[in-house]
């Protein structure tokens, strides 16, 4: 009995340390792809490259996601308002709810699933096939080379993905809201345009996506490169990176929520 | 300064996680040779090569390259010096992402300003040297295993190093690509005037291209010699391993607390 | 995929990401309306001011002329004070009543300004004299019953 209570409190601490150890080990490595980032900033092609991987490709599903969700909110905002008699605002509704979180968060959840695993899976292969170790003995670093590009790639992404997104959505509102229903046009546009603030709502937004990009290519950058070299090594760092940035993504949009829109 | 031997190693230690690996080895890689390096797998071989490439740090002991001891340089130095150094890595690690051609141009375009007319030249002409000059459009999934391994050959010769090492150049090979990667290690070698350390557990095609070989076994040097000398040994563990028989020095069971005997009679008396 | 298809494509993709950051802005947001030029301060104390909040409108004839931009409690007297920004293009006389209104039923309430006659107009920093304060639903809602109730407590003491 006292041995099973040991084992356990040795199992959690074992625990805790090393996942400490890995918080510390995570954060060296985004200081050091930030000090190595020079190589993707000069050479901009691969940088680019990255952003075709991470953001061109990403499109399709950030498009079809962010007008099915606009046209959700569309319908669903419409029988809300209906009751209280004032579907006028469903312009407000669409817009807010998408810019200030939707659009940057379920794009981000997107991103996670869609870019960031394929980032960690790519990264993981080359570790496991030991790519990064012979571009090593090539005296090429491989943070600089290879990591450095797809973090920057992504960070430049996801805003981008997002205002798509959110652009999207509000579009799609509009199909279901003016077009479908039949809310009046002018006063769905201009109570919008009334409402939504650019520096308080858009612009909090785009911070968000940003913050949101940072995560995300932080998280699979690094689960790639510490990925146990072996294909269910890789398997593993993809899921950890799918869950890991998808809470640290709500955890972060709730810190920033507070900040950006208490009492306002 | 001329210098007799290109590496030196001199009593290395390394142990990974408190657990040795390798145990006051001490090996010569003479200017112009190829020097084997042979044991049985997990024996401490590709930890050795790694220690020559800087990419881990001794225990204790030292590993000189061209006179320089390699886990005191500093990063832009280690990376100076490696640039003099080509390695196979054991199945080839080609850029998956990269046709042959940039594969082979990778590090040209990464650490010279060559024209791409030239670098053009520069690959086809290591193409040419393993064979496959007309591959070089392909991507390596493209490849065959041994095709793979020439272009990672053709990869490791890009910058015309003096130090190349082969990290079990010849696993999962088919006879033919064996002796044609056997051949060109030994042609490249000399044509590049470079010394080769291959790693490897294949005795018979590695016995036939070298110049002297190093057994190693459980971290540390069993046997040293010429490839004559050991192919003649008397020596337990070299006459095991150079014929391949399943027991000897090195046992086939794997060591257990008790006998078999003991285990029977174990359960005899649990059963009673 | 070559170098140049790679570079079509991100450039398309940066084209249309900024250019839906564009509509965000401009078309879904104020930036195009919002007061980017010069404004001055008024402020203007209410009894009640109801839901006001921060940044909401200052409407003038029902056209946006600037914002609330600050909210206190005013501890000598008792009452709210409303600090707004106006737009340096609008002037109002001094005469001008404040009130504080709400778009529709239910919608976000605002500041009207009705216009006077006088001559002198305002000045940064003066404040509104005249003001309505917000009409508090419930309060609007019970003052009807009681009404009510006292219409039909007359109704049934002439019946008898």
């Amino acid at each position: 009995m006292d041995n099973a209570l040991l084992r356990f409190l040795q199992y959690l601490g074992n625990q805790v340390t090393r996942r400490i150890w890995r918080l510390g080990f995570a954060s060296r490595f985004f200081l050091a792809i930030f000090l190595q980032s020079g190589t993707a900033f000069r050479r901009l092609n691969l940088t680019l490259r990255e952003i075709y991987f991470t953001g061109v490709l990403s499109l399709i599903i950030i498009l079809v996601s962010g007008l099915f969700v606009g046209m959700v909110l569309g319908l669903q905002g419409y029988d809300t308002l209906q009751r209280y008699g004032s579907t006028e605002a469903l312009g407000i509704l669409v817009a807010l709810s998408l810019v200030r979180e939707l659009g940057p968060v379920v794009a981000a959840l997107l991103f996670a699933s869609r870019a960031g695993s394929a980032i960690t899976a790519e990264i993981g292969l080359m570790k496991a096939t030991e790519q990064l170790s012979a571009m090593e003995m090539m005296a090429v670093d491989p943070i600089a080379r290879v990591v450095a590009p797809r973090f920057w790639g992504g960070v430049v992404s996801m805003p981008l993905l997002a205002a798509l997104f959110s652009a999207m959505g509000i579009f799609g509102g509009y199909l279901v809201g003016v077009q479908l229903i039949g809310v009046d046009e002018g006063s769905f546009w201009s109570q919008m345009q009334a409402s939504v603030d650019f520096r308080q709502d858009i612009l909090n937004g785009v911070i968000k996506s940003f913050v949101f990009g940072i995560i995300v290519s932080w998280v699979a950058v690094f689960e790639g490169y510490d990925a146990d070299p072996t294909a269910e090594g890789v398997s593993g760092a993809t899921t950890r990176t799918v869950v890991t940035s998808s809470l640290a993504i709500l955890a972060a949009d709730f810190i920033l929520t507070a900040f950006m829109f208490r009492g306002a | 300064m001329p210098q007799e031997s290109l590496v030196e190693i001199r009593n290395l230690n390394f142990s990974y996680d408190s657990r040795p690996i390798l145990s006051g080895i001490n090996m010569t890689i003479p200017r112009g040779k190829v020097v084997a390096v042979m044991g049985s797998s997990g024996c401490g071989k590709t930890t050795t090569l790694r220690l020559i490439g800087g990419q881990l740090k001794p225990t204790s002991g030292e590993v000189r390259v061209g006179g320089q001891v390699v886990h005191q340089l500093d990063a832009s130095k280690l990376y100076a010096l490696r640039r003099r150094m080509g390695m196979l890595f054991q199945f080839g690690a080609l850029f998956t992402d990269m046709s042959v051609y940039d594969n082979i141009a990778f590090q040209m375009r990464e650490h010279t300003d060559l024209p791409e007319t030239m670098i053009r030249d520069l690959v086809l002409m290591k193409l040419h040297a393993v064979g496959l000059r007309g591959a070089h459009n392909l991507m390596p999934s493209e490849l065959s295993g041994g095709m793979a391994r020439r272009v990672a050959l053709a990869r490791a010769i890009a910058l015309d190093p003096m130090l190349i090492m082969y990290d079990e150049p010849f696993a999962g090979l088919d006879p033919i690509s064996l002796s044609i990667v056997g051949e060109l290690i030994r042609k490249l070698n000399d044509a590049l005037g470079a010394s080769s350390i291959v790693v490897t557990h294949d005795v018979h095609e590695s016995l036939k291209i070298v110049d002297y070989v190093y057994f190693v076994s459980e971290g540390k040097i069993v046997a040293e010699g010429t490839a004559e000398e050991m192919k003649n040994s008397t020596a337990p563990y070299v006459h095991q391993f150079v014929w391949g028989e399943a027991d000897g020095p090195v046992p086939f069971h794997y060591p257990s607390r008790t006998t078999y005997g003991e285990e029977l009679l174990e359960r005899e008396v649990k059963r009673g | 995929m070559s170098r140049t298809t790679i570079d079509i494509w991100v450039g398309f993709f940066v084209a249309i990401g900024l250019a839906s950051l564009l509509f965000l802005a401009l078309k879904v947001g104020n930036l195009a309306s919002a007061s980017s030029g010069e404004t001055y301060t008024l402020q203007a104390r209410f009894d009640n001011i109801g839901g006001l909040k921060v940044r909401a409108p200052v409407k003038s004839a029902g056209v946006v002329v600037g914002r609330v931009s600050g909210i206190s409690f005013d501890p000598v007297n008792y009452v709210a004070l409303v600090t707004m920004q106006v737009e340096a293009q609008y002037k109002f006389p001094i005469d001008t009543f404040a009130t504080i209104n709400t778009s529709g039923l239910l919608g976000e309430q605002y500041v009207g300004f009705e216009v006077g006659g006088d001559e002198n107009m305002l000045k940064s920093g003066d404040t509104i004299k005249k003001t309505q304060s917000a009409v508090v639903l419930e309060k609007l809602i019970s003052q009807f019953m009681f009404n009510k109730a006292a219409e039909d407590g007359a109704t049934t003491a002439t019946k008898k």
